[in-house]
């Protein structure tokens, strides 16, 4: 088979995965809107800093920054959820994931086309935030460069697969070792404090901003938040999605490598 | 008594599964702790850069966290795991065979499991107590202590009720799993200290979801700065929940007509 032939039968299926995610994403739609209300600890975070900020600015921080950093961590939040973790994990434990092993295509790319399947409903429960946050921030706080609004998907997308990507180098533990769930909390809790999620991560001490930027975590939302804010030039922002994309490729060769070693002693429950 | 020997019975069983599971509860306190210091680094953050923020100090907000690890300890150990179970019970229909136990049913309900792997919750908050205590050079006198377990007593009522009643909305819609995690979700906003939150937000908290009372009103009777007044207020809302709950239970099973019904 030639490489051209092999990639359309790799496409071929995609349509049809997609189709599937995507029934399943209406059908849940009520699940998805309380995963949607439940995701307010930007909200809530917004309100310790905006009355520490009533008292006086933290830095560049003001009421107003502080309001359209975390009304834009929010959004990005919300159109990133991943959970392949959690669900590669039951399905290693239950044996429910050799059905996928059947299928003639890489888990890999079925997990992802489920998860992206969820994108069209999210964004519409999304887009009433989005017009709600675009209405209390304003155009003063975010960028005025063009081509950092183009980039912004970018950050946004890669932010995703970063978190895709190391999400599924964990869920690929699950063959050799079954509490990797615990892992999957870890990886979540340093997402939580190291991404920019609960705290600007400018904020932080100077030597502590020094490490924590260089992490994957700091990708995953800092990263296109404070492009989007016009907190960083444009040729800062290149630069960080460099080192975002070099996570992403990195992670994804863990998780490939992990997968191939451990499909080979997997055996299944009974096995 | 009779009720008392039964939710110690049932203790006692759910205790004798953690010490099955040690290796699990140590992953559990080592996650509690990890948990615990993230949810602090915007508090030192924010007090690396001033003194106070809304009349609190550093070590005063962290008895406001060290009570609200507490309290989330208790509702994952004594609370949460029966009420979860109860959700089960009104989906399969299973619920009848308690309805039909000759003793009262809310409380056969409540107290049907605990789960003590989740004592590192508690754990870790007292160290941030005693840690919190210690920074600021309190101790607390013996009337402080006292207002104290009655604010706490308060507190574990108030989200008692607020479970029950989330657990009763099951008996309409069947599936709740998404709306304790609402909950969850919301509840974590109690971390921090009640004066934060400021006009319609300070409203909710006090009165509709009242996370002020849990944790703030506690942490300001261990301080020796709650008013009298506040402490009555926190109780009367106590009771007053308690009551709702209660009414809210027995209606939704008087209404209840089992799976297929």
């Amino acid at each position: 088979m030639s490489a051209g032939a092999r990639v359309a039968a790799a496409l071929r299926p995609l349509p049809t995965l997609y189709r599937v995610g995507f029934a399943d994403a209406v059908a849940y739609r009520g699940q998805a809107l309380i995963w949607l209300l439940s995701t307010n600890t930007p909200l809530i975070m917004l309100l310790l800093w905006n009355a520490v900020a009533a008292e006086g600015p933290v830095g560049r921080f003001g009421q107003a920054e502080f309001r359209a950093y975390f009304l834009v961590t929010l959004i990005v939040r919300l159109l990133q959820g991943v959970w392949v973790a959690w669900e590669m994990n039951m399905e290693v434990r239950d044996g429910s994931i050799a059905s996928r092993l059947l299928k003639p295509i890489h888990p890999f790319w079925s997990y992802a086309f489920e998860n992206i399947a969820a994108w069209p409903v999210r964004l519409v429960m999304t887009a009433p935030v989005v017009v709600v946050a675009a209405w209390l921030i304003g155009a003063q706080h975010v960028t005025n460069d063009w081509r950092q609004w183009l980039l912004f998907p970018v950050a946004l997308f890669g932010g995703w697969a970063l978190s895709f990507s190391g999400n599924l180098a964990i869920g690929c533990m699950s063959f050799f070792w079954q509490s990797t769930l615990a892992i999957a909390e870890v990886w979540f809790g340093l997402y939580v404090v190291l991404s920019g999620y609960i705290v600007p991560l400018e904020l932080f001490p100077p030597w502590a901003q020094a490490v924590v930027v260089k992490l994957p975590w700091a990708h995953i939302v800092s990263t296109p938040v404070r492009l989007l804010l016009g907190h960083d030039t444009f040729e800062q922002s290149l630069s960080q999605l460099a080192a975002q994309w070099t996570y992403i490729a990195a992670f994804t060769v863990v998780a490939a490598l992990l997968w191939r070693k451990g499909v080979q002693r997997y055996e299944a429950f009974g096995g | 008594m009779r009720y008392a020997r039964l939710i110690a019975t049932q203790a006692r069983v759910s205790f004798l599964l953690l010490l099955q599971y040690r290796a699990d509860f140590v992953i559990s306190l080592f996650l509690a702790a990890f948990w615990t210091l993230s949810a602090i680094v915007p508090l030192l953050v924010l007090y690396s850069d001033r003194d106070s923020v809304g009349g609190w100090s550093w070590g005063e907000a962290l008895v406001v966290v060290g009570w609200f690890n507490v309290l989330k300890g208790v509702q994952s150990i004594v609370i949460q795991p029966s009420m979860n179970q109860a959700v089960e019970q009104i989906h399969k229909g299973t619920l009848d065979f308690v309805l039909l136990k000759p003793a009262d049913a809310q409380i056969l309900v409540s107290a049907q499991r605990f789960d003590f792997r989740q004592l590192s919750d508690v754990v870790i908050g007292c160290v941030i107590l005693g840690y919190a205590l210690a920074t600021l050079g309190v101790v607390p006198s013996l009337g402080a202590v006292a207002q104290t377990v009655v604010a706490f007593a308060s507190a574990v009522a108030l989200l008692y009720s607020i479970w029950v009643m989330v657990m009763s909305l099951a008996f309409v819609f069947v599936k709740v799993d998404n709306l304790t995690f609402l909950f969850q979700s919301l509840f974590d906003a109690a971390r921090w200290p009640g004066s934060i939150y400021r006009g319609a937000f300070a409203f909710v908290f006090t009165f509709v979801l009242p996370l002020t009372l849990m944790t703030t009103t506690p942490a300001l009777a261990l301080l020796g700065r709650l008013a009298a007044r506040e402490l009555l207020l926190a109780v009367a809302g106590a009771a007053l929940f308690i009551l709702v709950s209660r009414w809210v239970w027995t209606r939704s099973v008087a209404r209840y007509t089992s799976a297929g019904g």
